[in-house]
């Protein structure tokens, strides 16, 4: 289990982010959400160590990240990013890089790591395009190839920078879906949400960071209530009861 | 059949293109051996190779076409495949061995130990590459200090060049000895290549290519962008670094006895892009072999066209790879309009 502990992050001495506290835990879909550059995506590099902290820890398993190796950490982690480069290869070998933490040099894939991509496409619902190539293919088939590959690397925690963005709606709640599933089958997901309708309706949790400060962290229905989302983004949140649950909307 | 690329990227005409590419190494190769201002025939090649005869023709095979046949498979296979590797390290299509200041940095070396100790031909190779690295390692270095973008990279490539050159041919004007053939140099020539030469920097580009091909995981990780490859596990900065390392010794080594010889290293890797795909294993296999085979056929074409003349190979390879290159990127631009 990942744990922040007062953690501080930015760049250079400037900090973005200031003495957050929060577990990952597993089972648990957590959507980290907050209005522009209030220093979501610089928490979640700094947690998976792509940047430098300024303060605070982060806890693997309750031993600081620091005394992991990216190695080990990868074994740990998942980074679904935001942006990336999309080399021309095949959906099949991209989803095998998610394989790359558990081999050591020269880098030769085994029969297992085969077998974990195959899966991994079948359970993201990649495999009818895995053969292609990844230029070929649309917004939405190129996020689930990264959900595949996200899958093949098998760790407790899954962080993602705003799956969702570009993604059509039946994409969007496909992806959620997905969170929901590998939560289910008891791994931590946070995810980065700009859709809060889309983050209250299928998160566990809500942590709201303003400012670079954790402003709320508790149930959606909670973050609703406390009408901590109204003051972070300056609306008016509204929801009503359906045959699913509570449905947001704002206005 | 979606597009001329689609089809070239499918298994059956992968095997096609391999098979393709290994007939005209061998083709190349042969001919390079067989035909010259003098041409002998395959089977007074063999028997000269196997020592079975003696006289002028063996004389020829042995000590001229041998040794140049072999450097230029070498420098083919190191320049092209260094350029793979430099391109996909970088992140930058524009990148090659020639623009981000290896093969400036190699030829200073070279001309400068030509000046200090004409002798010591073995340590000739090593030198280069010394000064290959430190040519990519200065522009690395201002690149990234400038935002590591993919222009600045370039311009920083650009300009260390430009002072590597400017100090070749500083050294070439005080002592006009240190480069013997010194046009020959600047345009990149195998003319009058030894084994002896050849043998030090022989070593060095096998070795480097061996590892460069045992790094191609960590290479395809790499391309997928600094933050997803070090999520995934791999120390980005030392792996970047040690793969230009081994980029430069491959070039610089190739640069200390062909001369600066450019295009190769440029337009190889984009042709095999196409033909074998992205992946890095194959892609520097395919470089090597497209590179050896381009060169070998130019230096070929350079003797025999104006015979008994002829033109350093640089000329022929940009007569030649400039045109194709613009087809291809013609070809590249009609694709993408038409998709």
């Amino acid at each position: 289990m990942i744990e922040l502990r007062d953690l501080s992050a930015g760049y250079g001495r400037q900090a973005v982010v200031h003495g957050v506290s929060m577990m990952l835990e597993p089972g648990k879909v957590i959507a980290l959400l907050g209005p522009n550059g209030c220093g979501k995506s610089t928490l979640l590099r700094t947690v998976l160590s792509l940047q430098p902290r300024l303060g605070g820890e982060v806890l693997v398993d309750g031993v600081p990240a620091e005394r992991l190796t990216p190695r080990q950490l990868a074994q740990k982690m998942t980074y679904l990013a935001q942006s990336r480069n999309t080399p021309n290869i095949t959906a099949r070998h991209m989803v095998l890089h998610g394989r790359f933490p558990y081999l050591s040099y020269p880098r030769r894939y085994r029969a297992e790591d085969y077998e974990m991509v195959e899966k991994a496409l079948r359970w993201a619902g990649a495999e009818n395009f895995a053969h292609r190539f990844m230029e070929e293919l649309s917004g939405g088939q190129r996020q689930k190839v990264y959900l595949a590959m996200a899958l093949a690397q098998d760790t407790q925690t899954i962080l993602m920078d705003e799956p969702t963005t570009f993604l059509d709606v039946a994409h969007q709640l496909e992806v959620m879906a997905i969170a929901r599933r590998l939560a289910e089958e008891g791994r931590a997901v946070l995810m980065v949400l700009h859709d809060l309708c889309l983050a209250l309706r299928w998160a566990d949790e809500a942590a709201v960071l303003i400012d670079g400060s954790m402003a709320f962290w508790g149930t959606p229905e909670d973050a609703f209530e406390a009408g901590i989302l109204d003051r972070a983004f300056g609306i008016r949140l509204a929801r009503v009861m359906t045959e699913n649950g509570w449905q947001y909307y704002y206005g | 059949m979606k597009s001329w690329r689609t089809f070239c990227t499918r298994r059956v005409s992968r095997r096609l293109i391999w098979a393709a590419l290994s007939v005209l190494l061998l083709l190349s190769a042969a001919l390079s051996l067989c035909l010259g201002a003098v041409p002998i025939s395959l089977g007074d090649t063999l028997a000269a190779l196997l020592g079975r005869i003696q006289g002028p023709q063996a004389h020829i095979v042995l000590y001229s076409r041998l040794p140049r046949t072999c450097g230029c498979l070498l420098a083919g296979m190191a320049l092209a495949s260094s350029g793979a590797v430099i391109q996909g390290v970088l992140g930058n299509p524009m990148a090659a061995p020639n623009i981000i200041g290896v093969n400036a940095g190699a030829g200073l070396i070279v001309a400068l130990s030509g000046v200090i100790a004409p002798a010591a031909v073995a340590v000739t190779p090593l030198a280069a590459f010394l000064g290959a690295l430190a040519g990519v390692m200065l522009v690395l270095f201002i690149a990234e200090r400038t935002g590591a973008s993919k222009l600045t990279l370039i311009l920083a490539g650009m300009a260390v060049s430009a002072i590597f050159s400017a100090g070749i041919d500083a050294v070439v004007t005080f002592v006009p000895d240190a480069l013997l053939g010194y046009s020959d140099f600047r345009i990149g020539s195998l003319a009058g290549l030894t084994m002896a030469r050849l043998a030090p920097a022989a070593g060095i580009i096998l070795l480097a290519f061996v590892l460069v091909l045992s790094l191609a995981g960590e290479m395809d990780v790499l391309m997928l962008g600094r933050d997803v490859s070090q999520s995934l596990g791999l120390r980005v900065k030392p792996m970047r670094l040690l793969l230009l390392a081994l980029a430069a010794a491959l070039a610089g080594a190739a640069v200390s006895f062909c001369g600066l010889l450019g295009f190769v290293g440029l337009i190889v890797p984009h042709i095999m892009r196409r033909l074998v795909g992205a992946e890095s294993r194959g892609l520097i296999l395919g470089s090597a072999l497209g590179g050896a085979v381009m060169l070998t056929g130019c230096d070929l074409l350079s003797r025999i066209l104006f015979a008994p003349y002829e033109l350093p190979v640089g000329i022929m390879l940009s007569f030649l790879g400039g045109p194709f290159f613009i087809f291809l990127l013609l070809r590249q631009r009609g694709g993408r309009i038409h998709d």
